[in-house]
């Protein structure tokens, strides 16, 4: 026998209090895993941007307009590679609770900015042969069981009447990370409505997408972008995908930080079930704890007795619920896809998960390791009998 | 007193206080006396009279306010609290009133337990602990646990545990305190073994007249005085 062994059969000395602090740390570390991916997925978007990309908008509100006549000027301001553009379309597919992420895009440039988003070649061909084309992305595909040559109503609400769109391409995400729940069709099919309907918002757009063609240009480009259309009647503010997605992000930070804030909670209220159970584990063993010492064992091996049962009740806690937290991100990310595009656990998350329980584990066991050692052994002999 | 080369435990103005609220208690006040090697010592005296500080004292596990305690020629009370753990591992034995096995282990691994911090193997570990289980006739309990033996029984374990480290001496506070009148016997019997067969120094802390009629000694300490041996 050796101490370990001693760690083990401690461990199981009250099975049910043991069982319940390992449920408590499993769904604490559970809950903690899912709302750390809920913050990564808030920020998904953020991640997901790409160094090389510059949007350019209407300088008062994004939901103002931007002529397309913008686009062959930003063309030719130099660093400038690529240009392409989106309307927000807005459109509801059969109830509003079906929210799905639309947009007008040019089509001929819109894989060519966003190369993550993967369309088989016969697929892009035949979305740009039909003028009523849309794409989608797996996930929605899938999401409504969508198949190639489909047919998808979308009722408009920044632009009345119900749109057919027939379904040409199913595009996956070049990375993990990448949103998949995207919904395209030609800004051409709009614009040439809204020229019979409402003449005065046709031939413009929501925003530039920029390709530069160095990373480093960024700032240049876009500062030189904006002063290109300085004093006319739509002026531009231009940033990087980065930070035109946080400017989204930060309208809902307030959230993020009590997401954040909750995330941490939930740590600190397991922290104070574990603290418990080892204080009261330790109490009941001062005696035991006071005879080790009298047979010579030092107050070091005390502590490994109680760091050592902590560490093993916090560890099987945070295993089981990490291994919990793949499940139930993929079952929450499935049922609110809609609001979370992209809902993967993070390995980051992961560490995360490890470093609260060492966290917890230490916190946990160092007030009883510390008086245990602490004993004297005359008052510990005393609390027996 | 004289100093005697067989002595094993000399003891020199040994005091002792605690202090409760306000008020210090004296507990024990210049004791002065030597243990013989091979001595079976009982200490008798009322409740409160330091018999148990005692031992404790001796056996290394409490600290005097002043005096000296030597065992086998080593000053304890110079000992750090590191040293002391090494001292007591190698030189105490301990027989306590309520046995104080460990719950979850069992016999045979709580005899085992105080050879953990010596350098045997797992092979000699097992052979020390075996044949100290076979001393106090639990050979064949050594899988049971202590929930599952009897007080006289886990008592037996508890001496098997003192001895299985050969120590310098064993210091029992009352170990048939907890025991009825048979098992009080068979424990007896079996340290006037240890001590008349193996050798042991033992020290006895008792209440019981008829315990400390099997010691070769019996002290009285009264008011923290202790009287001459008879």
């Amino acid at each position: 026998m050796k101490l370990p062994k001693l760690i083990l059969k401690n461990l199981f000395r009250h099975k049910l209090r043991t069982g319940l602090t390992i449920l408590g740390i499993t769904i604490a570390i559970l809950a903690f895993g899912l709302l750390r991916t809920v913050v990564s997925a808030w920020y998904a978007g953020v991640e997901a941007s790409s160094s090389t990309r510059l949007i350019t908008r209407n300088a008062i509100s994004l939901i103002f307009f931007l002529p397309l006549s913008y686009k062959d000027k930003i063309r030719q301001i130099p660093g400038v590679k690529n240009i392409s553009y989106s309307y927000w379309f807005g459109g509801i597919y059969i109830s509003e609770k079906n929210f799905i992420p639309n947009f007008a895009v040019d089509s001929k440039t819109v894989f060519e900015l966003w190369p993550e988003f993967v369309l088989p070649e016969k697929q892009k061909n035949d979305f740009l042969r039909d003028r009523k084309a849309c794409v989608a992305g797996r996930k929605v595909a899938e999401k409504f069981g969508w198949k190639i040559g489909d047919t998808i109503t979308l009722k408009g609400t920044i632009f009345p009447g119900n749109w057919d769109f027939v379904l040409r391409g199913i595009y996956r995400g070049a990375y993990k990370g990448t949103d998949e729940t995207q919904f395209f069709f030609h800004w051409e099919y709009l614009n040439e409505s809204l020229k019979k309907t409402a003449p005065d918002r046709a031939d413009r757009v929501g925003w530039y997408v920029v390709g530069v063609t160095n990373p480093n240009l960024a700032s240049e480009v876009a500062a030189a972008i904006d002063r290109t259309f300085k004093n006319s009647l739509a002026e531009t503010i231009t940033e990087t995908e980065k930070a035109f997605q946080l400017g989204f992000v930060s309208m809902t930070e307030a959230i993020v930080v009590a997401v954040q804030i909750v995330s941490v909670v939930v740590i600190i209220i397991i922290l104070a079930v574990m603290a418990n159970t080892m204080a009261m584990t330790a109490r009941e063993r001062i005696g035991e704890y006071a005879i080790m010492k009298t047979l010579g064992f030092g107050a070091w091996h005390i502590a490994v007795l109680i760091f050592g049962e902590s560490l093993i009740i916090a560890s099987m806690g945070c295993a089981l619920g990490i291994g919990a937290t793949f499940p139930a991100a993929k079952a929450f990310g499935d049922a609110m896809s809609t609001y979370f595009p992209v809902f993967n656990v993070q390995m980051q998350t992961i560490y995360m998960d490890i470093a609260a329980t060492f966290v917890v584990d230490v916190a946990a066991a160092v007030f009883p390791a510390w008086r245990a050692a602490k004993l004297r052994i005359a008052d510990g002999l005393r609390r027996i009998g | 007193m004289k100093q005697n080369n067989s002595n094993i435990v000399e003891i020199r103005d040994l005091s002792k206080s605690y202090q409760r609220g306000d008020q210090i208690i004296h507990v024990l006040e210049d004791i002065t006396f030597d243990i013989i090697e091979g001595e079976f010592l009982a200490l008798m005296g009322p409740s409160g009279s330091g018999k148990s500080t005692l031992l404790n004292l001796v056996a290394g596990i409490d600290k005097a306010d002043k005096g000296s305690i030597k065992v086998a020629g080593v000053e304890i009370t110079l000992l750090s609290e590191t040293e002391l753990a090494h001292w007591r591992a190698v030189n105490v034995g301990f027989i306590f009133q309520f046995y104080n096995l460990i719950p979850v282990l069992t016999a045979f691994e709580n005899v085992e337990l105080p050879l953990l911090l010596t350098g045997l193997s797992r092979k000699e570990r097992r052979e020390h602990a075996e044949t100290a289980l076979n001393v106090v006739n639990l050979g064949d309990r050594m899988d049971h646990y202590p929930g599952q033996l009897s007080g006289g029984q886990q008592q037996r374990v508890a001496i098997a545990r003192a001895i299985v480290t050969d120590p310098t001496i064993v210091v029992a506070d009352e170990p048939t305190g907890d025991l009825d009148r048979v098992s009080a016997r068979d424990v007896l019997e079996l340290m006037c073994r240890l001590n008349k067969e193996f050798g042991k120094t033992i020290i006895m802390v008792t209440h019981d007249p008829r315990s400390a009629e099997k010691a070769n000694i019996i002290r009285h300490l009264e008011k923290g005085v202790l009287n001459e041996a008879s």
